[in-house]
């Protein structure tokens, strides 16, 4: 499939190559986490009022599902201020690249190798969601935790571990980066086998070696490999959107079980934080409460249980229809590409409905942004109710309608007739369905 | 004349005939306006209660054309009732309610939201109001069917190699 190769342009290439561009990035950013985690702790107890919240969970987190994710997978991590001290320690400086100084650290356990942890992130947040994200001080803990995770674990364990095995939102990032554009290539592989120092795996924070990387899910975007490569031979190319699908996408088990995770928790968050049923937003947020209890075991039972039973048995029957004898675990993982259109798209129009009336708290909250009456510019005054518009909704539909298409595309290039298809479809409707009605009806 | 050939040639291709397809589906489906109904129906009064962090009823299902009055009852601290796609906008203290009254002019589903800030999950305290059928549903239903319908259709090989193979 065609694609373009953005470093042929040699200002593009130059500012990839400079370590300055990405570095001031990356002090911007981890000067706003350290001022949300401030304000989260210091400021207005009162979420609409306060930074920490408006920031991360308005600003930034749509950002990252509306933009950085669909089209460029994993471009946040290589700005993520999270890693950026526990990486500097290991490299025992600030502008260096791994080398002979860097720490030797301990290589992340087999065992672990993989996106359980992520998913167990993920059902953490799910069980707490509502708490974290309206409470300043819950919000602020939680970067907190994962700010010291991140440098606790780079002095112990080599590369990335943390955002490679560790990181919730690298988890969902690496999930759904198969589908973006950018990826990172060699230009001539010949010249890759003669050089024998390998230096761009050396110097990778993730422990890829560019010549055999098909897939962009474990690729930082750091581009590490183009500043250390002595033969100028790799490039960040723009390949068509969904390229990965449906053949190179590699997604083994614990990678299905996070694209249902994430199926899942996208139609929660929209019942409780788009939905007009107090019973579920009460439940969310007493926590500690015997209907926060309720709501905990009802969310492990659809996250864990119903939603794996419901697709399993969609493989199943899709396997019977193929008529051949292969591993059903194998099967699990081979129609799982389906899921990754579905749920992207689903949390993209979950995040636009959420974004399109929230983000009337933005300009105030900058003016105010501790919640402490300031006016700083003049915005303070009155926070405007957002609305729905119908324009949002026409989006929303738009995209819910086209990740169903592109599963169901996913599904027919699965198949090896309509009639396998034909369960997948089910799941693919399904879902879709139900998210049209939580979002939309 | 090269590009548009080339544009041309593109378009034929069923990769590129779906999404022409699937746009001008939604744009048929999503831009389809429903005429506003201007005459009364009827008249109502509905008490709306809002306490933190719900509206009791969530729910209001309305006729085209009916005249609403809502009254807003706060039960706990102020609470705000701000209706999307209408100039509706009310606030009431404990025990000091407030009325409004307006005609259900335009079909469809519309959110309303508590406009005070009431504690932490404020931005999240909403109730449903529906008018007429619900469009927005059936136009998403019936656009996400032709979507399915057009990934299902479109002429393509079948894959033919075995789960374990190369992928």
């Amino acid at each position: 499939m065609a694609t373009t190769e953005l470093t042929r342009s040699s200002r593009i290439y130059s500012l990839l190559h400079s370590r300055w561009p990405q570095f001031v990035l990356r002090a911007l950013t981890l000067a706003g986490f350290i001022f949300t985690i401030l304000s989260g702790l210091w400021g207005s107890r009162v979420g609409s009022h306060n930074f920490a919240i408006i920031f991360v969970w308005i600003a930034w987190w749509s950002a990252l599902k509306l933009f950085f994710i669909p089209l460029g997978g994993r471009t946040w991590c290589s700005i993520c201020p999270i890693p950026l001290p526990g990486e500097w320690l290991q490299n025992k400086g600030i502008l260096r690249s791994r080398g002979a100084q860097t720490q030797p650290g301990k290589r992340w356990p087999r065992f672990w190798r993989n996106t359980w942890l992520p998913v167990f992130g993920f059902v953490l947040v799910g069980w707490f969601g509502a708490v974290i994200l309206t409470s300043p001080q819950a919000t602020a803990f939680v970067l907190l935790g994962l700010f010291l995770l991140a440098t606790v674990l780079s002095l112990i364990y080599e590369r990335r571990a943390f955002c490679r095995y560790v990181c919730p939102i690298g988890g969902f990032t690496g999930l759904y980066a198969r589908l973006a554009p950018p990826i990172v290539q060699v230009m001539q592989p010949s010249l890759c086998a003669i050089h024998t120092p390998k230096t761009c795996y050396e110097v990778c924070p993730w422990g890829q070696y560019p010549p055999a990387l098909k897939t962009s899910a474990n690729c930082g975007l750091c581009m590490e490999c183009l500043r250390a490569c002595p033969h100028e031979n790799i490039s960040l190319n723009l390949r068509p959107w969904g390229a990965e699908l449906p053949s190179a996408a590699k997604l083994g088990l614990d990678d299905i079980f996070l694209a249902l995770t994430m199926l899942t928790t996208a139609a929660i968050d929209t019942v409780i934080f788009l939905g007009h049923w107090g019973v579920f937003k009460s439940a969310a947020y007493t926590v500690g409460s015997p209907a926060w209890g309720i709501f905990a075991a009802s969310f492990l039972l659809i996250t864990l249980g119903i939603m794996p039973a419901f697709y399993t048995l969609v493989v199943w029957i899709a396997q019977r229809m193929r008529k051949e004898r292969f591993s059903f675990k194998r099967s699990l993982a081979y129609y799982g590409p389906i899921l990754l259109p579905l749920g992207l798209m689903s949390w993209m129009a979950f995040t636009l409905a959420f974004a399109s009336t929230k983000s009337s708290y933005l300009l105030p909250v900058l003016s105010d942004p501790l919640g402490w009456g300031w006016n700083l510019l003049g915005l303070t005054n009155r926070v405007p109710t957002g609305q729905t518009s119908s324009f949002s909704l026409s989006l929303q539909t738009l995209l819910l309608a086209g990740g169903a298409m592109s599963a169901v595309e996913t599904a027919r290039k699965l198949s090896r007739s309509k009639r396998e298809s034909m369960p997948l479809l089910a799941f693919i409707a399904s879902y879709a369905w139900i998210m049209m009605w939580l979002l939309l009806g | 004349m090269k590009h548009i050939k080339g544009m041309l040639l593109r378009i034929t291709q069923p990769r590129w005939r779906a999404a022409l397809i699937f746009i001008l589906a939604a744009a048929i489906i999503l831009g389809t306006p429903v005429p506003r109904s201007t005459t009364s129906t009827g008249q109502r009064y509905i008490r709306v209660e809002a306490s933190r962090y719900a509206f009791t009823p969530e729910q209001i299902n309305l006729s085209p054309g009916e005249r609403v009055t809502i009254e807003l009852v706060a039960t706990d601290v102020k609470h705000g009732l701000s209706l999307d796609g209408y100039e509706l906008d009310l606030e009431a203290e404990p025990g000091q309610p407030a009325r409004a009254t307006f005609v259900a002019t335009q079909p469809g589903v519309y959110r309303f939201r508590c406009s005070v800030a009431c504690g932490n999950l404020h931005p999240f305290m909403l109730g449903k109001i529906q008018v007429g059928p619900n469009l927005p549903l059936i136009r998403g239903s019936l656009l996400g069917a032709i979507a399915i319908l057009i990934a299902l259709y479109r002429p393509q090989h079948y894959d033919q190699s075995a789960p374990n193979g190369n992928h």
